[in-house]
């Protein structure tokens, strides 16, 4: 396969391709340094970062790609973690049910959404996702026999009939990893097919677009419900990855982690939002470790990404301007 | 009489106590260039508003090529064949010449619901880009983001991308817009060449274009059409030349240079 084009890109293998690649032979090999060394403890945090990876990778596509800055994406996290929880409690355990519910009520919910809140823009837009995040915050505290604010543990995973074992640790981290990938491979077929180049041209000049000829309200809308599903299968891992869901998921502040990996990373690239998620969660551990305040160095090292890199990380690896 | 390709009844929008436009009625035939001036506060940007649908009218109806499109939203009108220009640049400066120009002819190739060929490597959009970017003198400039080109590049873009999808009707918002006088008269030479194959509708301040230009001229005064026939109809309108109080002394202007050095 050929890579497109890109005249902004110069150079064959430049800094960006290596340290993608690198990075792709660390999370390859993170069960093979668990396994050596007895460390299960990385092997729980890589699975988390694969996971909230795959999350602001779909965030990414709308924020980054689309413009369209949602404040309520970690409710897809959420959604997608009930309909595995409240399956497994009502005994539906196969994952084969589970996986496409999650993928399926997530889409819902975005069409939903997405339909009321699409037709505004900037900060109505951010608050039109939040205020719709908030309820369904609050209606995962009112679901009493799904243990309310409580949370629910999950007893058994999902199941994919002798298929593959997901409570084998090291099965389900490359599972998580082939998805990552695997919807990485998509995000980047789709932001550079004509429907990602509609996208890109909205979050541009939407104006330009419609006096061009481009109905941009549904090619957006589409686009919000495919981040959706991704996100919403971004949570069915992540319940079975905890063997617990709780309302907490899907509280507002998960939604600005997940705005802060996408930025941080990089919104223009495809590996930013792992990149992100792997900083972020990395140097979270790290430095609660050594303070009980991590955000206090967290807050100002987003603040100097935010306003000095302008393409986040991936900025500064990759070089040259970009959108 | 050629056929009617556009024709405007008493189109009237008000914003609260001003009427911006007052029961306008014009007609434009299939290859004509229609200019429309008028001073500052004419009405001009509402008018425009409201053939290319950003903004709903109060009363009248637009008739386009036979079919009312008054209630059509914009993308509907950008299908049937009006393309229009804008008077502030208004491309995608992060996207390349190439890509801009592009976008526009996938606008009119079908639905957009594609989601894994590689965008940039189909023929039927590229070769189309490529050729409107040449008829406007940007083929070297192609790969370059829309950000780095300079003032007149955009100018020129502007109109590529309209002329991309090969409209029925072109309407420029004040094109010369910002333009030096070397940019300009290039700019003049590009209508020139393209007039007579399409239909055009010249909104322009720059006063010495229009009438090098325009095939027939409208006056827009307060909202209301004053005058409407050819340059030296125009000129001599004593209407006109009361309207144009402040560059009356313009207009006598051209008047004698146009008696020294008739326009072809």
């Amino acid at each position: 396969m050929t890579r497109p084009p890109d005249p902004r890109r110069g150079g064959a293998f430049g800094l960006r391709q290596t340290v993608n690649t690198g990075l792709l032979v660390v999370l390859a090999l993170v069960p093979v340094y668990a396994a050596l060394t007895g460390d299960s403890f990385a092997m729980t945090l890589f699975t988390r970062v694969i996971i909230l990876a795959l999350a602001a990778l779909s965030l990414n596509l709308i924020m980054g790609f689309g413009g369209m800055v949602s404040f309520g994406h970690a409710v897809y996290l959420g959604i997608g973690g009930y309909a595995v929880g409240i399956l497994a409690k009502e005994g539906i355990g196969s994952g084969f049910v589970q996986w496409p519910a999650a993928i399926a009520v997530s889409a819902l919910y975005a069409l939903i959404v997405g339909a009321l809140s699409l037709r505004t823009r900037g900060v109505y837009f951010i608050m039109i996702t939040l205020a719709f995040a908030q309820m369904a915050y609050y209606v995962a505290i009112g679901l009493d026999r799904y243990g309310g604010d409580d949370g629910l543990t999950i007893y058994r995973r999902s199941s994919f009939g002798g298929l593959i074992d997901l409570n084998n640790k090291t099965l389900f981290y490359y599972l998580c990893l082939a998805l990552l990938l695997a919807v990485m491979y998509f995000v980047w077929r789709l932001v550079n097919s004509r429907f990602g180049l509609v996208i890109r041209g909205a979050r541009s000049n939407e104006r330009r677009m419609r006096a061009i000829g481009f109905p941009t309200f549904r090619y957006k809308l589409v686009c919000f419900v495919i981040a959706g599903a991704i996100c919403g299968l971004a949570g069915a891992l992540l319940a079975n990855h905890t063997d617990f869901i709780s309302p907490a998921m899907m509280h507002w502040t998960r939604s600005g982690d997940l705005i802060v990996m996408a930025v941080l990373g990089g919104m223009q690239a495809i590996f930013g939002p792992l990149i992100g998620a792997m900083t972020f969660l990395l140097l979270d551990e790290a430095l609660s470790r050594v303070t009980e305040f991590p955000d206090l160095i967290l807050g100002p090292m987003l603040l100097f990404v935010a306003i000095y890199l302008n393409g986040g990380l991936d900025g500064l690896i990759g070089g040259g301007r970009r959108g | 009489m050629a056929d009617v390709l556009l024709e405007v009844e008493a189109l009237t929008k008000r914003f609260g106590g001003v009427t911006a436009s007052d029961a306008i009625s014009f007609a434009v035939p299939t290859g004509e260039l229609h200019a429309i001036i008028g001073p500052n506060g004419a009405g001009k940007t509402t008018l425009i508003g409201q053939l290319t649908g950003e903004i709903a009218p109060d009363g009248g109806r637009i008739v386009f090529d036979r079919r009312d499109i008054t209630m059509l939203p914009v993308y509907r009108r950008s299908q049937l064949g009006l393309a229009r220009s804008f008077q502030i640049t208004s491309l995608f400066a992060d996207l390349t010449a190439r890509d801009n120009a592009a976008l526009a002819v996938q606008a009119h190739a079908g639905h957009s619901f594609r989601f894994w060929r590689d965008a940039r490597s189909e023929p039927a959009l590229r070769r189309p880009a490529q050729a409107a970017l040449e008829r406007l003198g940007l083929a070297a400039r192609a790969d370059m983001l829309v950000a780095d080109l300079s003032h007149g590049e955009r100018r020129q873009l502007e109109i590529a991308m309209a002329l991309v999808t090969e409209p029925r009707l072109l309407l420029l918002d004040e094109p010369m817009a910002g333009m030096g006088p070397d940019e300009s008269s290039r700019l003049v030479e590009t209508l020139r060449r393209l007039k007579g194959g399409l239909t055009i509708i010249l909104i322009e301040h720059d006063l010495d274009a229009v009438f090098a230009l325009a095939d027939r001229i409208s006056v827009l005064v307060y909202g209301r059409i004053i005058a409407t026939g050819d340059a030296a109809a125009i000129k001599s309108d004593p209407a006109v030349r009361q309207a144009y109080l402040g560059e009356q002394a313009y207009l006598g202007e051209q008047e004698r240079a146009a008696q020294g050095t008739p326009h072809g």
